[in-house]
């Protein structure tokens, strides 16, 4: 009993000695795992350690569904974090319900830090933005989908990395196959060959500037020219130029990682996990391919990751140490670090002057590929999409793309399908807002 | 004979109210929630919404998808009670008749009630694994091109097979002790009226077992509709693209990954009327045409 009492006071007595320091605690939810995720705990026990009084502590939440989903719940029992990392399939949802955050520029400007939104690189810039284009998350992890290659199997098979589809299909793939690999997999059909389709050739994905101008948006997927991508893929699966392992991202990645795949599709961020990994042969990356036949000036790729939202409803003091939180994070030293330990892209163009200068592309020339291929010239259609019930459309997307590849259904129909479904998600989206 | 009962009202009441209010708080009030979103289509957040009527249910009958999972959960629903009831009877009925070891024998056999639906997943995502599960390599010995999460029967298959091995330990233990409950006497008139075994099965102790393997359909229609998901969102590790799903998956699916907060009401409303009109089968035909002795 005396010790219990003991140990009681000694408690009180360092509580109170924390409460002294008048720390301001902010939480960061988060859908960073492994070995992301300790780099995430890594650039918060930074900012911890840079002042003393502002403390940051990020919670990982799951998935980035899952995280957005606890995020909604959280704020709906007025118990949400200040800061959440939101998806970019579920930007429409946190970025339509406006009250829900602090539009990220507001919240710098009201606690009297810079912002020049010409500070990010250009093709990060105005994906989290409203139609006018203030920013309203913060870029965090941004990574866009580049082409990985195994460097023996292509020397074996003397090619060069293609950068058309039609070099793949004509020149790479068929040697390839001659020399014993699978050409190519893929790990994410809607994102890198539908949203990143679109923004390559610089096509329209949706009505009302690709969905940023208004909410009776209309998808404008069925167009020839992804449909004529998709009939090749049928092809090429035929012909054994290219493996579909199914929708999950690592059983697509896994046969590359095995050597058995020689090509393989993944996300600029997949660059930190990569190079961790002993793979038995070296690898470098090279920019998404493009169809030569739809364009001749291919253009940049949208971003994908996540960013950060700071939520509404936090005292002053909170939001304050949240906006320093977001300072501390764009500075060029931090993105840096994140650059180099993650494989994602550098969200300033300081940042990325800093990684030119200290040779990092030198030692890894694949790390710049992602930020040189968001630097390519931008077009009307290349600055993001915004669609609500997106996470649901790429469902429709995975499962009518998987029918096709699996000849369960043509391509034709099954784009219709996914035109139809789309549209009828986007009417009731827009209904969710009225 | 003096029918025993209280002189107040208010006591029964007072021991019932503990169980009426968990009841309550913990399902009468969230399926009433439940009912009223399924009438809007509402923001996540809690800013807008619109009063839609009956849209959210017209619009899951007018989708051939929402269609097509109805009909791949009865089919699923039909085959895991069929497999796991019947397998668990020949079980059952074996076990019955093991003498020796019979407690070792009866316990291995039960162990398997103890894996959880996710972890039985796991063991499912290893054995039917693209590359290296022994399943797959079974199936290809037997000449199907079997590819887990990129053939839709081929996970189909999957999820079926878990399933049922995970539910068989549960309706072998009911069995086993529905057969030991048959008296003995009955079973020794039977042994002198016929030799058969198989025919004594079906004559005697199958028509004696009934209320129990009534008790276990129910049991096992709930769990083959409700209780497999665990085991569906770990095999198809959350995407399930153009894999099968059942529909308790597809009301996770919209409401919790997608946020459709008033789609995913409006199914989990014709979930309970399913459940509710199973209740009332079970205690109006069923209960009235087995015999309990």
């Amino acid at each position: 009993m005396k010790s219990f009492k003991l140990g009681a006071a000694a408690f009180s007595i360092a509580f109170a000695g924390q409460a002294a320091l008048a720390e301001t605690e902010i939480t960061f939810w988060h859908a960073m795992g492994g070995q992301l995720g300790e780099t995430v705990n890594e650039v918060a026990a930074g900012f911890n350690a840079s002042q003393d009084e502002y403390k940051i502590t990020p919670v990982f939440k799951g998935s980035y569904e899952e995280t957005l989903t606890a995020g909604i719940a959280a704020f709906r029992a007025g118990e949400q974090p200040n800061i959440i990392q939101v998806f970019d399939a579920g930007a429409a949802t946190v970025i339509g319900a406006q009250g829900a955050t602090i539009p990220v520029q507001d919240l710098l400007a009201d606690n009297g830090i810079d912002f020049d939104i010409n500070d990010y690189i250009a093709g990060v810039r105005y994906f989290y933005a409203d139609a006018d284009g203030k920013m309203i998350g913060m870029p965090f992890n941004s990574s866009t989908p580049i082409m990985y290659y195994n460097v023996q199997a292509l020397e074996k098979a003397g090619v060069t990395p293609p950068a058309t589809w039609e070099e793949f299909a004509n020149v790479t793939a068929p040697a390839l196959k001659e020399a014993g690999y699978i050409p190519l997999s893929q790990s994410h059909l809607p994102w890198i060959f539908t949203e990143n389709f679109f923004s390559r050739h610089n096509l329209q994905f949706a009505s009302s500037n690709n969905g940023y101008d208004s909410n009776d948006t209309q998808i404008m997927i069925n167009n020839p020219a992804i449909k004529a991508h998709f009939s090749a893929l049928v092809d090429w699966k035929e012909q054994g130029l290219f493996e579909w392992y199914g929708t999950g991202w690592g059983d697509n990645a896994k046969p590359f990682e095995d050597g058995n795949v020689a090509m393989w599709l993944g996300s600029s961020g997949s660059f930190g996990g990569l190079l961790a990994k002993d793979l038995g042969f070296d690898f470098s990356a090279t920019m998404l391919p493009y169809w030569e036949g739809v364009t001749t000036e291919p253009t940049q790729t949208f971003i994908g990751g996540a960013a950060l939202f700071a939520m509404s409803g936090k005292s002053a003091e909170e939001n304050k140490a949240a906006a320093e939180f977001f300072s501390y994070l764009t500075s060029s030293d931090t993105q840096y670090f994140w650059h180099q330990a993650t494989g994602y892209v550098p969200i300033t163009e300081a940042a990325y002057e800093a990684a030119k200068a200290d040779g990092h592309y030198e030692k890894f020339p694949a790390a710049e590929v992602g930020i040189q291929q968001l630097s390519l010239p931008a077009g009307e259609f290349t600055r993001g999409y915004r669609m609500g019930f997106y996470v649901q459309i790429r469902d429709v997307m995975n499962r009518e793309y998987g029918r096709i590849l699996t000849g369960e259904t043509d391509v034709e129909s099954g784009f219709a399908t996914i035109e139809a479904e789309s549209n009828k998600l986007l009417e009731r989206f827009a209904k969710t807002q009225g | 004979m003096k029918r025993a009962g209280f002189t107040s009202v208010w006591l029964p009441v007072a021991l019932l109210l503990p169980q009426l209010s968990i009841i309550a708080i913990f399902f009468y009030w969230p399926a009433g929630w439940a009912v009223q979103s399924s009438f809007y289509l509402q923001d996540p957040f809690g800013f807008g919404s619109t009063f839609v009527g009956f849209e959210n249910y017209t619009d899951l009958t007018a989708n051939s998808e929402y269609m097509r999972i109805a009909w791949f959960t009865v089919v699923f629903t039909v085959l895991v009670t069929f497999f796991s009831l019947s397998i668990a009877l020949l079980l059952a009925v074996k076990a019955d008749k093991v003498i020796r070891g019979a407690k070792s024998y009866r316990t291995l056999l039960m162990w398997v009630y103890a894996v959880a639906p996710p972890v039985a997943g796991f063991m499912g995502i290893m054995l039917f694994h693209q590359h290296t599960g022994p399943m797959t390599d079974f199936f290809k010995a037997l000449g199907w091109d079997y590819k887990i999460l990129v053939d839709y029967n081929s996970t189909a298959t999957a999820f079926i097979i878990v399933s049922v091995w995970k539910q068989i330990p549960v309706n072998f233990i009911f069995f086993l002790s529905g057969l030991q409950s048959i008296p003995r006497a009955v079973r020794e008139a039977a042994m002198i009226d016929n030799r058969s075994g198989v025919r004594r099965f079906w004559d005697i102790t199958f028509p004696l077992l009934a209320p129990t393997g009534f008790f276990l359909l129910i049991i096992n229609i709930t769990y083959a509709l409700f209780d497999t998901f665990g085991i569906i969102d770990t095999l198809v590790k959350g995407e399930p693209g153009n894999n099968p799903m059942t529909l308790v998956y597809k009301v996770y699916m919209d409401g919790f990954r997608g946020n459709d907060l008033g789609g995913s009401s409006a199914q989990s409303v014709i979930l309970m009327v399913l459940v509710l009109v199973l209740t009332v089968f079970q205690f109006r035909l069923i209960e009235r045409r087995i015999h309990y002795s």
